[in-house]
């Protein structure tokens, strides 16, 4: 029963097949090198001291006991970092950052901002005794009220967390009170008020969603030589070299030219591997020791001192007329930011009616400090709990005016032409073809089964419907391809491989020279050896570098010709090449495949090597709707998910397998953020559940086979048509599956996680 | 701080020695002392199963075993799973099928299925599932690991070693 499904329209020879992805031997045997693995002589252990405290002042901090410890070499606090003004630098992902907070996230210097804030590090001859030395550093707090929710922090007579944090309005202007809300902004299309009023049906609600952790299984983890010349290396796991080497340079006050980062493999990201937290730190304690120091984080650490991703309040308002055609839309966005502004309200607000064609729509957002870590990015930032509000105002919306909601996706769904809030005219996209394939799915047609009786009459059954937007994003891509005597080609490429890229980017290249994906060896290599390359972010890596790699091939390709027109002593314009084969285009007598020209290049003129660096616009904005089947038992309120089936617009895809992947594991991730994940804290601010037992993840236990449906609508930005995967499929599942509940047992859930205990309240609540 | 203890062993078919301290545990013995990186350390409390190895026949997360328990034991890492000849199926079932995102949590899924066929050459899905529960992985949602499992369960009946 379960399946994957692919609707291509294009096939290539390369691009759309399954080959076994290069890194994977060494992952299969233990051999490949991940952050933590990395071992050199003399490697000092490095441990972090964090704040017990939710919000307080530091007043001193003594580490003379900590020095004293044997085995302890060096003791480090913000001390040893410079003194960062309130500068801002333009980071990528996480758009404008300030400087000092970055800093100060890496180690306090006025006051801690959240339970497990680093104050001090520790490096010494092993992790054991840097542990032992944390609890000989003496640092005196002076506790100050803390504020950990959205709603609270916005209030005037909140504690203030930052002195220098001033409302910024849309128009740049800057407020002259202190305030915990960093920034607030309105985007309007049309008349929205006009559009109400001609509204016949409307619907307006409320949420509440937690925050939640993305949960990567491998911990944050950093290793540092501070070199006798002021040169730095650093091993790291990170989404992206490039990006930790500028910010810890930025961090550390000098040149990015002093830092290489090296990538090692990384155990997972989703967002959360873009902040240096560890990096600096190691770089001065080695700086003090002269020898290489690591540091990796505990599971509490990762937990409690990296970023998770925002909780939030929203409302939805949407108004339809009697034909079902959505005539306004409204939305209310507060997000949590954590313990420095830069919450991703902002995108949340670009992608909450990005599924619809609204005629008229007002949003109006605001980014909150409060006393949790600062957030980071998680899969499709800011756009789950959006949809969340939005996709379960529509269901309502549709048992009120007795529509299918697949019905009313195909009359209101997003067009070409059309526009989201904010966003520019969408060109070809696949939202109306993702929606038909979800109504002639056969999951859709099949009615659901009975319960199984044997847990008496208590479980009910119930099917929901969902869609979802995502931006998706390109950024710069460097790649070199040299080619080999014995006609492969190496790839040298700068993005950090988390899920199979290496071959996803092979496979474009190989397409080009019209080679085998494994006559190609990909290589992530390290800041050094090439061209900037952007973050393993956006669910942009098989978009953007892999147009690096499609031009680079297309290099090679040229010099190809022109070598080949060399050796035949023709015009190169007389020289035609197709599926690996330079030929002469009326002599077939000159022939050469890519191998036998590749043995020849060193004799002929010497090697040839493409290169390409982009940063291509065009990307192509994802379009994803899920189906699943729920099992509600009203005696425990615990939640089953019985049949999922996730359909999605990737454009094309270049390897189906890690597609499917990518949708599968975004679809569990969700499934986990509806059910049961969220951080619990107690009224000191500290979390109680900062383990993996606790926070609760789901396991192979909790789920079926997750189906998929790849729906291809070529994005006509990029040479293969790839709209970007990965983050689009965590999007729906929160709001399809509280419209599965309602469906199982007529109750809205507005707030997640939709936990066994709310299920039950609200059964109760109903006279259940 | 009390001094190193010696600990005999046996990993992956080798009699192998060590000193390690009475607080340092397996995974930190396997790791940090024998260079044997391939088990990994997702949370250091035995919840993740990123650091599973076989001792004397049952599946343990070594987080939670002391180095020195490791005495007179037999041990299999995930270095041990390949032969000489080869990967061993639950490896070219796991590469064929796509299981395996970033890798991290791959070396302890395959050691733990290893226990599992070994014992049991036919599981059921659910079964799979069952065995499983204590591996955690973020990044493929379990599908193609338990496609993996039961396409491995399948080659090794049909040609056994
Ligand atoms: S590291 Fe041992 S169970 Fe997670
Ligand atoms: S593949 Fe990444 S955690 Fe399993």
């Amino acid at each position: 029963m379960a399946s994957n499904i692919v609707l291509s329209t294009q096939e290539y020879n390369v691009v759309g097949t399954r080959p076994i992805r290069h890194d994977g031997t060494d992952k299969v045997t233990g051999r490949a090198q991940f952050g933590a693995d990395i071992n050199l002589p003399g490697l000092l252990h490095g441990k972090v001291l964090r704040s017990p405290h939710a919000h307080a002042r530091i007043l001193s901090i003594d580490v003379s006991r900590a020095l004293a410890l044997p085995g302890v070499r060096a003791v480090v606090t913000s001390a040893d970092l410079p003194r960062l003004s309130g500068q801002v630098a333009d980071l990528e992902e996480a758009a404008m950052v300030t400087l000092k907070y970055r800093s100060d996230n890496c180690l306090a210097s006025d006051k801690v901002l959240y339970k497990g804030h680093a104050v001090a590090a520790v490096a010494a001859t092993s992790p054991h005794i840097a542990d032992e030395a944390l609890a000989l550093i003496d640092v005196e707090y002076e506790v100050l009220p803390p504020v950990f929710n959205v709603l609270d922090a916005m209030k005037e007579d909140a504690p203030i967390l930052h002195e220098d944090v001033f409302t910024t309005d849309m128009s740049g202007e800057i407020a002259n009170v202190a305030s915990n809300i960093a920034s607030h902004f309105i985007t309007e299309i049309g008349d929205v008020e006009a559009g109400f009023a001609e509204a016949d049906v409307i619907v307006e609600r409320e949420y509440e969603t937690g925050m939640v952790h993305q949960g990567y299984i491998e911990p944050h983890n950093a290793t540092a030589l501070w070199h006798a010349d002021d040169n730095i290396t650093i091993w790291c796991s990170s989404q992206g070299q490039f990006n930790i080497r500028d910010q810890s340079a930025q961090i550390l006050g000098i040149p990015v030219s002093k830092i290489k980062v090296i990538p090692m493999e990384i155990g997972g990201g989703f967002g959360g591997k873009n902040t240096p937290y560890l990096e600096p730190i190691a770089a001065i304690l080695s700086r003090k020791t002269g020898r290489p120091v690591k540091l990796t984080m505990g599971r509490a650490e990762v937990f409690e001192a990296t970023g998770p991703t925002s909780g939030g309040y929203l409302r939805v308002k949407i108004g339809v007329n009697k034909e079902g055609r959505i005539t306004a839309a409204g939305a209310y966005l507060a997000y949590e930011a954590g313990a420095y502004p830069g919450s991703m309200v902002n995108i949340g607000a670009m992608c909450i009616f990005g599924p619809f064609d609204v005629p008229n729509a007002r949003v109006e957002g605001y980014d909150v400090v409060v006393n949790k870590p600062k957030t980071a990015p998680y899969r499709a930032p800011g756009a789950p709990a959006a949809a969340f509000a939005t996709e379960t105002v529509v269901d309502e919306i549709c048992e009120k005016i007795g529509m299918d909601p697949l019905e009313f996706r195909l009359l209101n769904g997003a067009r070409e032409g059309g526009q989201r809030i904010g966003g520019p005219r969408y060109l070809r996209i696949g939202c109306l073809e993702t929606v038909r394939a979800a109504k002639e799915h056969e999951h859709y047609s099949t009615p659901l089964e009975k319960p199984i009786s044997s847990n008496g009459s208590s479980r009910r059954r119930g099917r929901g419907v969902a869609g979802g937007f995502w931006i998706t994003a390109s950024g710069q891509a460097s790649a070199v391809a040299g080619v080999n005597p014995d006609g492969t080609v190496s790839l040298i490429e700068g993005s950090p491989d988390i899920g199979g890229s290496r071959a996803v980017l092979a496979m474009q290249l190989a397409e080009v020279l019209g080679i085998a994906a494994e006559d190609v060896r990909p290589m992530v290599v390290d800041t050094d050896s090439v061209g900037y390359t952007s973050t393993t972010t956006g669910s942009g890596v098989a978009f953007k570098t892999g147009w690096a790699c499609y031009e680079a091939a297309q290099d090679v390709k040229r010099q190809m010709i022109k070598r080949a027109a060399r050796i035949w002593d023709v015009p190169a314009d007389d020289v035609a090449y197709s599926d690996g084969v330079l030929s002469h285009r009326s002599d077939p007598e000159l022939r050469l495949t890519f191998k036998e020209m590749a043995a020849r290049l060193n004799s002929t003129g010497g090697p040839i090597a493409g290169r390409a660096t982009v940063n291509p616009s065009g990307v192509g904005g994802a379009f994803a709707v899920h189906l699943v089947d729920v099992e509600v038992d009203t005696e425990t309120g615990k939640v089953d998910i019985l049949r999922f089936t996730a359909l999605q617009d990737v454009g094309k895809a270049i390897h189906p397998s890690y597609v499917e992947g990518q949708i599968q594991g975004g679809v569990v991730q969700g499934i986990g953020w509806a059910l049961n994940e969220e951080y619990f804290y107690n009224d000191r601010g500290e979390m109680v559940n900062s383990s993996f037992l606790d926070y609760r993840m789901p396991t192979s236990l909790d789920l079926p086979m997750i189906d998929t449906v790849i729906v291809e609508v070529a994005n006509p930005g990029h040479p293969y048509g790839v709209r970007g995967v990965g983050e689009m499929p965590i999007v729906p599942p929160m709001a399809a599956i509280s419209n599965a509940i309602y469906d199982a047992v007529g109750i809205r859930l507005r707030t997640l996680p939709m936990s066994p205990g709310k299920v039950l309240e609200a059964l109760w609540e109903k006279g259940c | 701080m009390p001094g190193k203890v010696h600990v005999q062993s046996n990993i992956n078919g080798e009699d192998t020695d060590f000193l390690c301290e009475p607080r340092q545990s397996l995974l930190e013995v396997l790791r940090d002392v024998l260079s044997l990186t391939g088990t990994k350390e997702g949370c250091n409390d035995g919840n993740c199963g990123a650091c599973t190895v076989i001792m004397d026949g049952r599946i343990v997360d070594s987080c939670c075993v002391l180095g020195v328990e490791a005495q007179g034991k037999q041990l299999t890492t995930i270095e041990g799973i390949a032969s000489a000849d080869g990967l061993h199926p639950i490896q070219q079932a796991f590469l064929e099928n796509a299981s395996l995102q970033c890798g991290i949590c791959t070396p302890g899924f395959i050691v733990a299925v290893k226990a599992l066929l070994d014992r049991e050459p036919k599981p059921t899905e659910q079964r799979v599932r069952h065995w499983l529960a204590g591996n955690l992985c973020r990044c493929t949602g379990y599908d193609k690991i338990v496609r993996a499992v039961l396409d491995a369960s399948e080659k090794i009946q049909a040609s056994p070693r």
